[in-house]
């Protein structure tokens, strides 16, 4: 062999290589300039490649959300919600889960753009300087600012700002998804716009006249907190609340309700209407539904609550404050507070203001901060046009998305997560937002740009929020409540003072047929179908489509994925000779949009549903082409819905991927439930035999002497969101599939969350039931294993070793849960940047194996490793796994069975304890807490 | 009903009583017309269109695992509820069909059963070709073939060991054996005739090759001694893993919780399958054979008629098992197993349960009728129709168990790809394949076995 000398010593090579390593999975990433402050103070660098926690908050329509973001080495990697923060208390939403992989999403925009080539900051700052200067001699008329809704104090300020220094300038804000009935509906009743701020934990009887609180009411996280305070039927001396819901699509709140009236959202105000004269003046209402909810409500003074939905006519609201106030509520389950979001004009107006001025040609320059109105505005306001009529138009946002593509520049904008700013949450608590990361992709903030209108050239957002809070911290105590509000994530006791109110001139409910009209909805003949608009839960209005995780999460209920629908009762499907997955024209005043039939058991009769935020169609690759646009059949006029859809078969079909075709239990006893007085009698009806008595085994039992691990759900709190799904998704880095890959029935999820619906399929009664796995004690998949892949660890969690597993698919054919999932194709695709977003401490499968969920062992194993550093066994709570985590009600537990004073042997103890499929004697470790429902006794559940 | 039948008929009434052997055969026209078969027949446009049309389907197969290897799994129809599919329907199918050659060759020569000399040898081969199939299914099936080895227990750096609870485990060595075994025996019974090949060929290169396999074999008195008690012995060996093989492929399912395979009478019901799918298939080849090298002195109507017969019987234990699953799910009172039975009479699937009664209950009993019997043509027509039903019997077992499982949230349904249908095909016809290419190399026939039962049914000693 020839003795060469070596190009490079091993050293060198090492280096070159973990260089090409960094630079390949690193990207650009580097943590921020500024100083932020993690979470726990005196964390950093205590070990190297320990994760880090940073408070911070995310916006949507401008409420904030409580989160900690989870840092390692600089990436941050996963979300979890901020204990202290009023609208987290420690969860959060699907939505916050997913924005982790919007932040990192490839497909983001990288680059200023001028008519779609590539062009510098700088260039756009000579243009806009010149512009300006000119703009500033007629005092800026024809300037024109467009942001979304916002309640940051430093935005604000510097929007005020461009405001005096250009006085005939106007700012505008847009919101597809808004609060403008909610804010007019306060005005109505108490002359002025006020936010409704509600106490679930206090309301006892509570009625929503399609007010989904639990599923997209800013604050959900909490309400659904607060609601499930008062639904603890294993604490006898609490009273259990009863829900009342009357709405047209199936939502969160609905499926949540003990009575649940299915009407178009058009006929709730009249209820509503009714409920009021029944409510003021006495009698009988005219249905026994409604007659009960009334006396239950009346019965209830102080303790009840009646809240309207933002899709709801402002009227409606009015009705609802006013019938509070005669109930006694005000105060007590509901206080009202300055809108933490800026209203200078309601947001429907203001995006009409500007769509007029600039078809009549008076705007100049128009800058979009963050914003997509070509897609999302009201399809009358015709504002794709409009901006062709605009000379100079600046988009800033995440995406080269549609208005992006029709705007003469585009700046990339930076993530929430990327930069400093400031937003109030739904009860007023301000928090300050730190950013994780320096921009990915050069993107700018949207203080920095306006910054360049007010002639600041260097404005940096640290220094400008800094500025802010100096305002109003004072100098000396800056520094100290800087840090502490940045630790904490919320600005110590900022949340708004309730407002004392006093109903307006004209308290009167408005006549039923004033109601019916309003701000919600067009009229029209009555018979006629109507159509009603709600936002995606998960995509929103359309600014998530991106993000793949969302698009995949099932939507709580029509478990479709990836797509969207033209949502129907089965009557209404019978009647027009529709089948599910058949295309369907829908026409309305002429506009037409094309969207594939699905029937929703329990949808409102005599309408049809859409949600907001598909079809776009410059959304990168993930979100373009996805679905129908709703948008296209939406109005200024009635924007939430409206009469006289035509509907029209094509005798196509759009194939749509659900994650579950079959809603029935088939007379198996999967969820099990009773109503509140047939627990109160028989407690023990969720134990069957082997509940009671396990079924003897051949085997002997092995012994558990250290933790052995077990997990309780419970079915009661459970409200069917999803978060744990997705939590799940980014703690364990688990892929998306895709339409087709779900379409053949593999998505990944290592926790599902079932949906059954019992009873008639106009009023059907749905539970959601969480399924992960169960970590069987004589766990099927374990027996069959040739290779031992599927092992039990020593403190009692089902293991699946990834790199010994072969791929039998033996395991998943034996378990009974069908938990386990399997790496079809290699579905986790080899995108550097994305490896950087994933958990380091979990593992990336390949294809050909197995995965599923095993208790988030990470998190066991870095507990552990802290408790036998100092010398300690672990804590009860000190593990808490993803979805245990991010769940708004608590209804998961997870802890150590050994430790009879763990949480989850106190879950276990309760009568309602049982085990899924217990009969096939598979002894899981995860069980479940039977559901209760106030309803009477003799009702079905 | 062909003419043949009726000549059948008048000549001997029925047909199991023809003799074992027709014809005033010699031990030297024995020789020269089965060596003749490979040696001097000249290939004729027949084979050469069927050599095409199997080598373009083994070359199907080939591309389709090859595309399976590079995509992976995911280019089958199955999904996170229905994990197996068509590969393991083909694989149960393909492991039946090699049992009835060994039990062809080791049962009945451990019972004396004379009439088997003339298909012993054949059918032996579609053993060792079958179970070849059958071996590489469950591995082209598993996630990460290229690990298969690691079902083996071999000494690794890392002491890991298989999981011996596992049926899977369990086959993987039935598996193994089987197929040592099979070709053991089949080499070992090839002995005697690779001998007389090397004696009676004319070329070098085949007197070459010949001798080389025929192991020195010089017809010794003792060379048939030894070659007496190993054959014996192995026949001995073989036959229990006759029951054995395919026991431990139905505790494949057995041991699982699904309704549906979760049952005790699985390992019998499976070879009775196996029995019968092998049986009819080595009819197949009997009847094809006999008549494409006019091999009617040989194989007379007697095998036929036996062959059909052991096929009709087989059937019975099929059909007493179609009927004692349904009636032990519904006397369970198990809610799954009879919501499983119901689902597999009219459930989605239920087309492929009633395929499966057509031809592997009524189909089989026009064997009652001698006309039948004695009609090759017929008794191919049953054979072919038996033996897809056998493959539709082992799909629905399959497919009817998964696709209803216990939570009705998880229920899907499987719709076979492209891919599931070019491996399936691809398969059998890289079977015929290699058959014909044996069939082509080797004397389908044992002709020392033949000689020595012409001497005993005619008592033409020369």
């Amino acid at each position: 062999m020839l003795d060469l000398p070596p190009l490079m010593d091993r050293r060198e090579a090492m280096k070159l290589m973990s260089a090409a390593l960094a630079l390949a999975a690193g990207g650009c990433a580097h943590p921020p300039l500024d100083q932020i402050v993690p979470y726990l103070e005196g964390q950093e660098g205590r070990d190297y490649g320990e994760p880090l926690y940073f408070a911070t908050a995310l916006t949507q329509g401008g409420y904030a959300q409580g989160i900690l973001a989870r840092s390692n080495m600089g990436r941050p990697t996963k979300i979890e919600g901020n204990p202290r923060h009023p609208a987290s208390l420690g969860a959060t939403t699907p939505i916050e889960q997913g924005r982790i992989l919007e932040l990192w999403d490839p497909g983001r925009s990288r680059a200023v753009l001028h008519d779609g080539e590539i062009a510098s900051w700088d260039e756009l700052m000579t243009m806009l300087t010149a512009r300006l200067a000119r703009l500033q001699t007629s005092g800026g008329a024809g300037l024109r600012l467009l942001t979304r809704s916002s309640s940051s104090p430093t935005l604000l300020a510097l929007i005020d700002a461009v405001l005096a220094r250009y006085s005939q300038a106007r700012w505008h804000h847009h919101e597809p998804v808004n609060r403008d009935n909610v804010h007019e509906g306060a005005r109505l009743a108490f002359g002025r716009p006020l936010e409704p701020v509600y106490h679930f934990d206090r309301a006892v009887t509570v009625l929503s006249l399609e007010a989904d609180f639990l599923g997209c009411m800013p604050g959900k996280v909490r309400h659904a907190r607060d609601y499930m305070q008062l639904r603890r039927p294993d604490d006898s001396r609490s009273p259990m609340s009863r829900l009342y819901a009357v709405e047209c699509m199936p939502s969160l709140t609905g499926a949540n309700a003990d009575y649940r009236l299915a009407l178009p959202s058009s006929r709730i105000g009249a209820v509503a209407a009714e409920l009021a004269a029944r409510l003021s003046r006495g009698g009988k209402a005219s249905s026994a539904w409604l007659e009960s909810a009334a006396a239950d409500l009346d019965s209830h003074r102080g303790s009840s609550l009646i809240l309207a939905g933002e899709g709801q006519p402002a009227q409606v609201h009015a009705l609802a404050h006013d019938m509070n106030g005669r109930l006694g509520n005000i105060g007590k389950t509901v206080d009202f507070i300055q809108p933490p979001v800026e209203i200078r004009e309601l947001a429907g107006a203001s995006l009409a203001a500007l769509a007029a001025d600039m078809h009549a040609g008076r705007v100049d320059t128009l800058l979009i901060l963050d914003g997509n109105p070509v897609y999302d505005a009201p399809a009358d306001l015709e504002f794709a046009r409009a901006l062709e009529r605009v000379p100079a138009s600046i988009h800033h946002g995440l995406l080269v998305d549609e208005t992006a593509q029709r705007c003469a520049w585009h700046v990339p904008a930076a993530h929430e997560l990327e930069t400093w700013g400031d937003a109030r949450a739904f009860d007023g608590t301000l928090t300050i937002q730190q950013p994780l990361i320096a921009p990915l992709y050069g993107g700018k903030s949207a203080i920095e740009l306006l910054g360049l209108l007010i002639g600041e050239l260097g404005y940096v957002s640290h220094d400008v929020v800094r500025a802010t809070w100096r305002q109003r911290f004072g100098d000396q105590q800056l520094e100290q409540r800087w840090r502490e509000a940045l630790r904490t994530g919320i600005v110590a006791d900022s949340a708004s003072a309730f407002e004392k109110v006093t109903a307006a001139e004209n308290p009167t409910a408005p006549p039923a047929a004033h109601a019916e009209r309003g701000a919600g909805g067009s009229d029209a003949a009555p018979g006629e179908l109507e159509i009603v608009f709600r936002p995606d839960p998960f995509l929103w209005d359309g600014r998530y489509a991106q993000v793949a995780w969302l698009q995949e999460l099932p939507r709580p209920l029509t478990q479709l994925t990836w797509d969207n629908a033209a949502m129907m009762c089965p009557r209404l499907a019978a009647q027009l000779g529709v089948q599910n997955e058949e295309l369907v024209e829908l026409e309305l005043e002429g506009r037409v949009a094309e969207a594939p039939v699905w029937i929703v058991p329990g949808h409102a009769d005599g309408a049809v549903t859409m949600m907001l935020g598909w079809g776009r169609t410059s959304a990168g690759t993930v979100g373009s082409l996805r679905g129908s646009s709703a948008y296209a059949l939406r109005s200024s006029r009635a924007p939430w819905f409206a009469r006289g859809v035509r509907i029209t078969r094509t005798g196509r079909r759009r194939p749509l991927a659900s994650v579950q075709g079959h809603h029935g239990m088939e007379g198996r006893d999967i969820v099990r439930g009773a109503s509140l007085a047939a627990y109160r009698v028989n407690s023990g009806f969720a134990k069957k035999k082997a509940d009671i008595e396990p079924p003897e085994s051949l085997y002997p039992d092995v012994p558990y002497p250290g933790y052995a691990w077990g997990m309780s759900i419970d079915l009661t709190s459970c409200i069917g969101c999803g978060a744990c799904t997705i939590a799940c998704q980014a703690e364990n880095n688990i892929p998306t599939v895709g339409k087709q890959q779900v379409l053949v029935g593999r998505e990944m999820h290592w926790i599902r969350v079932d949906r059954y619906d019992e009873g008639p399929p106009s009023a059907p009664r749905t539970a959601f039931q969480p399924v992960p796995c169960m970590q069987c004690e004589h766990a099927p998949c374990e027996a069959v294993c040739p290779v031992e892949a599927s092992v039990h660890d020593a403190e009692g969690i089902n293991v699946q070793v990834y790199n010994r597993c072969i791929g039998t698919r033996f395991c998943e054919n034996n378990c009974p849960y069908k938990v386990r999932r399997f790496n079809f194709f290699g579905y986790t695709p080899n995108t550097p940047i994305l490896d950087a977003m994933r958990n380091p401490d979990v593992t990336v499968r390949t294809r050909g194996v197995m995965e599923k969920c095993n208790y988030c062992l990470q998190r066991v194993v870095r507990a552990r490793i802290v408790a036998d550093r100092e010398n300690r066994t672990l804590h009860d709570g000190e593990v808490v796994t993803a979805c245990q985590a991010v769940c708004p009600t608590q209804a998961i537990v997870f802890g150590d069975l050994n430790d009879p004073r763990s949480q989850v042997r106190i879950a276990k103890s309760s009568p309602r304890n049982y085990a899924l499929l217990g009969d096939l004697d598979t002894r899981p470790r995860t069980t479940y807490l039977a559901r209760i429902v106030n309803t009477a006794a003799d009702e079905p559940v | 009903m062909s003419s043949e039948a009726a000549q059948v008929l008048d000549e001997y009434g029925r047909p199991g009583a023809a003799p074992e052997i027709q014809g005033r055969h010699t031990y030297g026209t024995i020789t020269d017309k089965i060596a003749g078969l490979v040696l001097e027949r000249r290939c004729g446009p027949g084979f050469w269109i069927t050599l095409g049309v199997t080598s373009a389907l083994a070359v199907i197969f080939a591309v389709s695992l090859i595309y399976l290897l590079v995509a992976g799994t995911g280019i089958w129809g199955l999904n996170n509820t229905e994990d197996w599919g068509f590969m393991i329907a083909s694989y149960v199918w393909w492991i039946a069909i090699g049992n009835s050659g060994t039990f062809i060759s080791a049962f009945l020569v451990l019972l004396r059963q004379r009439w088997r000399t003339s298909i012993n040898r054949f059918a032996e081969a579609m053993t060792i070709f079958a179970v070849a199939m059958a071996g590489l299914m469950p591995i082209m099936h598993l996630g990460r073939p290229w690990f298969f080895y690691w079902l083996a227990p071999y000494p690794d750096k890392m002491s890991l060991w298989p999981q011996w609870r596992s049926p899977l485990e369990w086959d993987f060595f039935a598996n193994t054996t089987y197929l040592i075994l099979s070709i053991l025996f089949w080499y070992l019974g090839l002995l005697p005739d690779l001998a007389t090949m090397r004696d009676q060929a004319h070329k070098r290169w085949q007197q070459l090759a010949y001798g080389l396999l025929a192991l020195g074999w010089r017809g010794d008195a003792r060379h048939w001694h030894h070659y007496e008690s190993a054959y014996r012995l192995l026949a001995g060996l073989g036959a229990p893993l006759v029951i054995s093989v395919h026991s431990v492929v139905a505790i494949d399912f057995a041991f699982a919780d699904l309704p549906g395979w979760h049952s005790t009478i699985l390992p019998p019901y499976f070879i009775g399958g196996a029995l019968y799918s092998g049986i009819a298939l080595a009819l197949t080849i009997t009847i094809s054979l006999r008549a494409l090298f006019g091999l009617q002195d040989f194989i007379t109507p007697r095998h036929l008629a036996n062959l059909a017969k052991l096929m009709l019987a087989c059937s019975f234990v099929l059909t007493y098992t179609y009927a004692a699953e349904i009636f032990t799910a519904f006397y369970s009172a198990d809610h799954f197993e009879i919501y499983t039975a119901i689902d597999r009479l009219g459930g989605r699937y239920a087309f492929t349960y009633w395929i499966a009664i057509f031809c592997n209950v009524v189909v089989p009993q026009s064997i009652w009728f001698r006309r039948v019997r004695a009609s090759p043509l017929a008794l191919l027509v049953v054979t072919v129709i038996i033996n897809v039903g056998m493959w539709d019997e082992r799909f629905m077992i399959i497919v009817t168990s998964l696709h209803r499982t216990f939570l009705p949230s998880s229920w899907h349904t499987f719709v076979p790809t492209f891919w599931d249908w070019s491996t399936l095909v691809g398969s059998l016809g890289t079977f015929v394949l290699l058959f014909l290419l044996f069939a082509r190399c080797f004397p389908v026939i044992s002709m020392a076995e033949l000689r020595r039962l012409n001497a005993r049914v005619t008592g033409v000693d020369r």
